[in-house]
C-alpha cells in the first residue's frame, strides 16, 4: 500500500489526470461525433500541437524558474520569416543548415531576454513584454511589407508537413509532430535526470535557498531563456513548413497559447513544478477540446476563445485545489509512516 | 546627498527630463506642436488607454496584474453595439455594458481574492474568455451607425475645446490621486502590495480590498470601452485588442514596481505624457505604428534595466572601498561556492 505512494508523486497524478481527461474527451467525441476519430481530425490537431507544443516546452523551462517569456510569438514569427526569406533566396541551402539557422536566430533572441532578466535583474514579464514589441518591430522592418510565398520555397520544406513517415492504420505520422515529440522526450529526460534540469526546479521552488546553496542561478536562468528562444526558433521553422506563406504578423498570439498550454499542463506559474510532457498534454487537450466541442455542440468558431478562457481557469483552479489536497494527503501519510 | 538633489534624480525627475527633451525636439520638428489643439488631439488618440492606466496603477501597486482589461473594453463596446442594433435604447445599453464590466471584475476578483489563484493566470483566462464572449456576440460583423449624440460625445468638444473623455480622465485622475496618495484605502493598497501576509495578520480584510480593486479595474475598463466605441463610431470583434500591453507599459514606466508596494500616480501621469508625446513626435517623423511600439518597448526595458545597472555599479564600487576584512570574507565565500 505504501509502495505505490512512495513511487508516485502528486505531480505525476496531475499528469495522469490529464491523460484520463484526454482519453475521456476522445471517447465522448468519438461516440457523439460522426467520423471524429479520422485521419483528418488527427492531422489537424497534430499540425497545430506540433508548433504550440514546441514553444510550450521552452515556456516550461522558463516558467519552472519562476519567470515567463511573452516574446515567443514574435520569435516564432521572426524566425519563420527570416529562414523563409533565406531559403527563398537560396533554394539549395542544406536542410540541416536551415534548421540550425532557425535555432540560432531564436537562441540569440532568447539569449538577449536571458541577459536582461538574469544579469540586469529586470522582471521577466517586463523584459519580454518589451522584446515582444521589439522583435516584432525588427520583423516588420526586415520584411518591409513583403510576404514569403510557398512557391519561392524549396519543395522539401513544404513536403515536411505532408510527408507520411509512418502509417498507423489511417493515421499518418508526419515529420512536424515527430520533431516535437522528440523534443518532449529529450527535455523530459533533461528535466528529470540532469543536474541542469534539477537546478531549474530548485531555483523555481525557492530562489533564495538555491542561491544560498551556491547554485549559479543567473547562468541557469540565462540558459533556460536561451533554450526557450531556440525552441521557439525551431517552432518558427515548423511554422514555415506548415503554412509556407509567411507575413509580418506570423506567430502573433502564440505567446498566450503557449502560456495556456503550460498552465493547463500543470506547470505552476510560481515555478518549481511541472514537466515538458505535461505542457505537451496541455497543448493537446486544448486543441482537442477546441476541435471537438465546436463540432459536438454544433456551435460556431466564435465560441472557441470563450471556451479556452474557461478551460484555463478551470485548469488553474483544479490544480490549486486538487494538488493542495493531494500534497496534504501525502504529507500526512509520510508523517504516519515516520511515526511508525 | 542633499535632499533636493536626491529628489531631482528620482524616477519622476528622470521622466520629467525625458519629457522636456521630447517636447523640445518635437517643437523643433513642428512649431504647431505645443498648440492646445494638437495637445488635445494627442491625448484624444489614446484617451481610453490612459483612463485604464490609472486604475491599472492601483492593481499593480496592490501586487496583482490585470491582463483582461483590453478584453473587457472590447466586450463592453461589443455589448453596447449589439444591444443598440437589437433596438435597446442607448442609455440602457450603456448601463448593461457597465454592469457587465462590474461582473467581469467580480469574476476575476473572486478567483484571485477568495480562491487564491495567481492573478496572472486568472486574468489571462479572462483576457481570452471575455474576448471570446465579445466574439460570440458580434461574430465577424462591424456594427456602427450609433445615434448622433453618442458619437458626438466621443468626437466633439463638450466644454470649451475639451471632449467628454478628456474631462472624465481629468476627474478620474484627481479622484485616483486623492484615493491612492491621501486616503486610508490608498495606504492599505500599498501595505497589501508590500506584504499581503503581514497585512492580513494585522487585521486588514485583504480579500475584500483585492475584490474591490478588480471590480474597479473592469468597471473603468468597460467605461473606456464605451468611450472607444463612441470615438471610433464602429465596433468590431477585435476592438481594443492588444491594449493591455500599452496600458501596463505606461504604469511600469511610471516607476510602479511589478512586484507591488511602490510607485505613485505622479510618476504614472508623467510616463503617460512621455509616451503620448514620444508617439506624436515619431508620427511627425513618419515612423510607423509598429516601430513606435518597438521604441516604447525599448524604453520600458531600459526604464527597469538602467536603475538596476546603476545600483549594481554602485554596489561594486562600494565593495571595493569597503574595509579589507569584509573583502576577504567575500572571496572566501565565493571560493567555497
Amino acid at each position: 500500500m505504501a509502495t505505490w505512494r512512495q513511487r508516485i508523486r502528486p505531480e505525476q497524478i496531475r499528469e495522469l489526470s490529464l491523460v484520463v481527461l484526454i482519453v475521456a474527451a476522445l471517447l465522448i467525441f468519438a461516440w457523439q461525433i460522426e467520423n471524429f476519430l479520422s485521419a483528418r481530425t488527427f492531422n489537424r490537431i497534430a499540425g497545430s500541437v506540433a508548433i504550440i507544443g514546441m514553444v510550450a516546452i521552452g515556456q516550461t523551462l522558463v516558467v519552472l524558474t519562476r519567470n515567463i517569456d511573452l516574446s515567443v510569438g514574435s520569435i516564432v514569427g521572426f524566425t519563420a520569416y527570416f529562414v523563409g526569406a533565406q531559403l527563398a533566396a537560396n533554394n539549395d541551402m542544406w536542410p540541416l543548415a536551415a534548421v540550425a539557422l532557425a535555432a540560432a536566430v531564436g537562441g540569440a533572441m532568447g539569449l538577449v531576454n536571458g541577459l536582461i532578466v538574469a544579469y540586469g535583474r529586470a522582471p521577466a514579464i517586463i523584459t519580454t513584454l518589451g522584446t515582444l514589441a521589439i522583435y516584432r518591430m525588427l520583423l516588420i522592418n526586415y520584411s518591409n511589407a513583403r510576404t514569403v510565398t510557398v512557391d519561392s520555397l524549396p519543395p522539401w520544406v513544404v513536403d515536411l508537413s505532408r510527408q507520411n513517415l509512418l502509417m498507423i492504420g489511417d493515421f499518418a505520422v508526419r515529420p512536424l509532430i515527430v520533431a516535437t515529440l522528440v523534443a518532449v522526450v529529450v527535455f523530459q529526460l533533461v528535466l528529470g535526470y540532469t543536474v541542469f534540469g534539477r537546478r531549474l526546479y530548485a531555483i523555481g521552488s525557492n530562489p533564495e535557498a538555491a542561491r544560498f546553496a551556491g547554485l549559479p542561478a543567473q547562468r541557469i536562468v540565462l540558459t533556460a531563456f536561451t533554450l526557450c528562444g531556440m525552441l521557439a526558433g525551431l517552432a518558427g521553422f515548423l511554422f514555415l513548413a506548415r503554412f509556407g506563406n509567411i507575413t509580418a504578423v506570423a506567430g502573433q498570439g502564440i505567446e498566450l497559447e503557449s502560456v495556456a498550454a503550460v498552465v493547463v499542463g500543470g506547470v505552476n506559474t510560481f515555478g518549481g513544478s511541472g514537466t515538458a510532457l505535461g505542457a505537451l498534454l496541455g497543448a493537446f487537450l486544448i486543441d482537442l477540446l477546441g476541435q471537438g466541442l465546436l463540432r459536438w455542440l454544433g456551435i460556431s468558431e466564435f465560441w472557441r476563445d470563450a471556451l479556452l478562457g474557461l478551460l484555463i481557469l478551470l485548469a488553474v483552479a483544479s490544480d490549486a485545489v486538487l494538488l493542495g489536497w493531494l500534497r496534504r494527503l501525502w504529507a500526512e501519510r509520510a508523517e504516519v509512516a515516520h511515526a511508525r | 546627498m542633499p535632499a533636493n538633489l536626491r529628489r531631482l534624480i528620482s524616477w519622476e525627475g528622470l521622466l520629467l527630463g525625458i519629457l522636456a527633451l521630447v517636447v523640445v525636439l518635437n517643437t523643433n520638428l513642428a512649431p504647431a506642436y505645443l498648440s492646445l489643439a494638437n495637445q488635445i488631439n494627442l491625448f484624444q488618440l489614446s484617451i481610453e488607454k490612459i483612463i485604464v492606466a490609472l486604475v491599472m496603477t492601483f492593481v499593480i501597486i496592490n501586487g496583482e496584474i490585470d491582463l483582461s482589461v483590453a478584453s473587457v473594453m472590447g466586450l463592453a463596446a461589443c455589448l453596447v453595439a449589439v444591444l443598440f442594433e437589437s433596438g435597446t435604447p442607448m442609455p440602457l445599453a450603456i448601463l448593461a455594458a457597465l454592469l457587465t464590466g462590474t461582473f467581469c471584475g467580480a469574476f476575476n476578483g473572486f478567483w484571485v481574492a477568495y480562491v487564491g489563484l495567481p492573478s496572472l493566470a486568472v486574468t489571462l483566462a479572462g483576457m481570452i474568455g471575455f474576448r471570446g464572449v465579445a466574439r460570440i456576440l458580434i461574430e465577424d460583423r462591424s456594427i456602427g451607425g450609433f445615434p448622433e449624440w453618442f458619437t458626438a460625445l466621443g468626437q466633439q468638444p463638450l466644454i470649451g475645446p475639451f471632449p467628454l473623455s478628456l474631462i472624465l480622465f481629468a476627474l478620474l485622475f484627481v479622484l485616483a490621486f486623492v484615493i491612492l496618495q491621501f486616503s486610508g484605502v490608498g495606504r492599505l493598497i500599498y501595505v497589501v502590495g508590500n506584504n499581503a501576509a503581514v497585512a492580513r495578520y494585522s487585521g486588514i480584510d485583504t480579500r475584500r480590498l483585492k475584490l474591490g480593486i478588480f471590480i474597479a479595474s473592469s468597471l473603468i475598463a468597460s467605461l473606456a470601452g464605451i468611450l472607444l466605441a463612441a470615438r471610433l463610431g464602429a465596433v468590431r470583434g477585435n476592438t481594443a485588442e492588444g491594449f493591455e500591453l500599452d496600458i501596463i507599459t505606461m504604469v511600469l514606466l511610471g516607476g510602479v514596481s511589478i512586484f507591488g508596494g511602490t510607485g505613485n500616480l505622479a510618476g504614472v501621469g508623467l510616463a503617460i505624457l512621455v509616451i503620448l508625446n514620444l508617439r506624436n513626435g515619431m508620427s511627425l517623423l513618419n515612423v510607423t505604428g509598429n516601430v513606435q511600439t518597438g521604441v516604447i518597448g525599448m524604453l520600458l526595458i531600459l526604464s527597469v534595466l538602467v536603475p538596476n545597472l546603476v545600483q549594481m555599479a554602485n554596489e561594486r564600487l562600494q565593495r571595493r572601498i569597503a574595509p579589507r576584512k569584509e573583502a576577504s570574507i567575500e572571496t572566501e565565500s565565493s571560493v567555497s561556492s
